[in-house]
């Protein structure tokens, strides 16, 4: 794939601090991973549930989301509903990867797997096709591990304390907080999370335990006018 | 949760990136799609913090968690790290827990 001219990409000095940057974010990604496994097993799933969650689903907000649910006593419909509303975007990041990666079906059925906020942020900001392609793989490989041993590490040390005593009952809304803060940066997303957190506590009393999370998923509806048509 | 759960979302989560991956490959959605689909964290995210701090079940509640979250929304716009800001919410809401 790399030309004659260009070593091999893990000896590729230009790729360096692309590599640098991509290690650095998955362990720091690892670490959230290690919230999730405690905030997973204080919501009531066994450490065997926790690891089997971040080893498949692999999409952290998602992942967040469906436990959270499941804690607080919502249904099996309204958990998944809201999980894969948040996994819609990962399909998005899909299309915008498929230009960059190419290969046999299997290696795409592989890349699929990788494809979400962390691996696309870092591929798309690359300056170049290979060390865009090199970016995804590599961040997406050092995520996975870091994401995995982050959530057994967190299982096994939640499983372990009586989570309400630390305060670990919200590393859910804080983790979620940190997650928000980044995507808050322009007014139509800020619009959208007002609605969206509005809609959810007029709906909490009055229906069934996950689905005023649905139901706040209609503040998308801010997109459908033109931005040009939004004071930003 | 159960086992139905870990697999049904893995499967629906997997369909979504294998769809624009590999089956929609290089097309290009319709802008509105677009543009309502990168509003979902957004709006989704808000709605989680706001469930996972002012209700328990199916009640609205004002406690600790509160206050912990106020300090993780600080700690957030300081731009500290993920982990920090957790760390802060945690540590706030359990102090309060003990003084009240």
């Amino acid at each position: 794939m790399s030309r004659v001219d260009q070593p091999v990409w893990w000896r590729d000095e230009s790729l360096r601090p692309m590599m640098v940057a991509c290690l650095t974010l998955s362990a720091a990604v690892g670490v959230f991973g290690v919230s999730f496994g405690v905030a997973s097993v204080s919501a009531g799933a066994s450490v065997a549930q926790t690891c089997a969650i971040s080893l498949l689903v692999f999409t952290g907000a998602s992942q967040f989301s469906a436990v959270s649910v499941i804690g607080s006593g919502g249904s099996f419909g309204s958990a998944l509903g809201g999980a894969l509303l948040l996994a819609a975007r990962n399909g998005v990041y899909g299309l915008a990867m498929s230009r960059r990666i190419e290969g046999s079906l299997a290696l795409r059925m592989l890349a699929a797997q990788l494809t979400i906020d962390e691996t696309t942020a870092m591929s798309v900001a690359q300056p170049d096709p290979r060390a865009q392609r090199v970016a995804f793989w590599f961040t997406g490989a050092a995520l996975y591990f870091f994401w995995n041993l982050g959530t057994l590490i967190g299982a096994v040390a939640g499983n372990a304390i009586d989570p309400t005593t630390y305060g670990l009952d919200v590393a859910f809304p804080a983790g979620f907080v940190a997650m928000l803060w980044p995507l808050l940066t322009d007014a139509r997303a800020r619009l959208a999370a007002t609605i969206g957190g509005v809609v959810c506590l007029v709906a909490v009393p009055i229906t069934p335990v996950g689905v005023p999370i649905l139901l706040s998923a209609l503040a998308v509806l801010v997109g459908v006018r033109r931005p040009s048509q939004v004071a930003s | 949760m159960t086992w139905t759960l870990v697999f049904v979302l893995a499967a629906g989560a997997y369909a979504f990136k294998v769809t624009g991956l590999v089956i929609l490959g290089g097309r290009t959605l319709p802008p509105v799609f677009d543009r309502c689909l990168a509003l979902i964290p957004a709006a989704v995210i808000t709605a989680l913090v706001m469930k996972d701090t002012f209700s328990t079940g199916q009640d609205l509640a004002l406690d600790a968690r509160a206050l912990g979250i106020a300090a993780a929304v600080i700690a957030a716009w300081r731009r500290l790290p993920l982990i920090v800001v957790i760390v802060v919410g945690a540590a706030v809401t359990a102090v309060v827990r003990q003084i009240s």
